[in-house]
């Protein structure tokens, strides 16, 4: 038959993959979490802050409500 | 639900990887920037419809990739300017080699079709489970996962062609190779 594989071929292709595969996990997650680390911009805070603030809510939880 | 305290915290605790998704997207600091801005309103303004004890960093990242693929119909992503963007946003200039290799990725990961560059962020650096970004994307499982592994297999093409002769004669492998590699 053709394209019978030998039971005793080197694994290497499979190796080599994984460790590609690692690094670029690797590149993908230092690029995004360069991002993450610089955390919450005063304009996203503010936004978020300002936004919707109903009084009722601030006085319960003066209350003692969570 | 109502807009609690608890629930502003919490949006605003999925600001830093909103804002990360959102560059890794559109590829663009400024641009990412307000997407994350839309999204927020837009949470804000249907916070009624998010259902308490759902997976909220699932439900704004829902919003914030849809507002992304309508806005992309409607102007191209400029890639030219993407990668200078993209490093002004950096807090800390790599080092010389770092930057490279970085650019490198950065533009690898821009010739991915949308679908699988989408794909493999949420699982890959978001931390999604698949189940969680078939729901994001509006797709099947099985979809996403084969999306996930187009885009690696198309990376390892496009970053590591010197060990590429030990990938084998794989038909997409060459397709990416030969028209990918400037």
């Amino acid at each position: 038959m053709k394209d019978e594989k030998p039971p005793g071929k080197p694994a290497k292709p499979g190796r080599l993959n994984a460790e590609i595969q690692s690094r670029i996990g690797h590149q993908l997650r230092a690029m995004y979490d360069d991002v993450v680390r610089q955390g919450v911009p005063d304009r996203f805070a503010d936004l978020i802050r300002k936004l919707d603030t109903p009084e009722g809510e601030l006085a319960a939880k003066k209350d003692g409500r969570e | 639900m109502p807009l609690t305290d608890s629930l502003r915290n919490d949006i605003l605790a999925s600001v830093p990887s909103l804002r990360a998704f959102a560059i890794s997207l559109s590829g663009n600091g400024d641009r990412a920037d307000d997407l994350v801005q839309e999204t927020l309103l837009r949470a804000l303004a249907n916070i009624d419809s998010f259902e308490p004890g759902s997976n909220l960093p699932a439900w704004l990242f829902t919003i914030l990739r849809n507002l992304f693929r309508s806005d992309y119909r409607k102007r191209r992503r400029e890639v030219e300017d993407a990668e200078g963007n993209y490093a002004k946003t950096l807090k800390s200039q790599p080092s010389q080699n770092a930057h490279l290799e970085f650019e490198e990725f950065r533009a690898a990961l821009d010739k991915l079709p949308q679908d699988q560059r989408e794909a493999l962020i949420l699982v890959g650096a978001s931390g999604f489970s698949y189940e969680d970004a078939a729901a994001i994307c509006g797709c099947a499982v099985g979809t996403i996962k084969s999306r996930v592994n187009r885009a690696r297999s198309k990376l390892s093409a496009l970053l590591y062609v010197n060990g590429a002769e030990d990938f084998g004669p794989d038909e997409t492998v060459r397709a990416v190779i030969g028209s990918g590699n400037r």
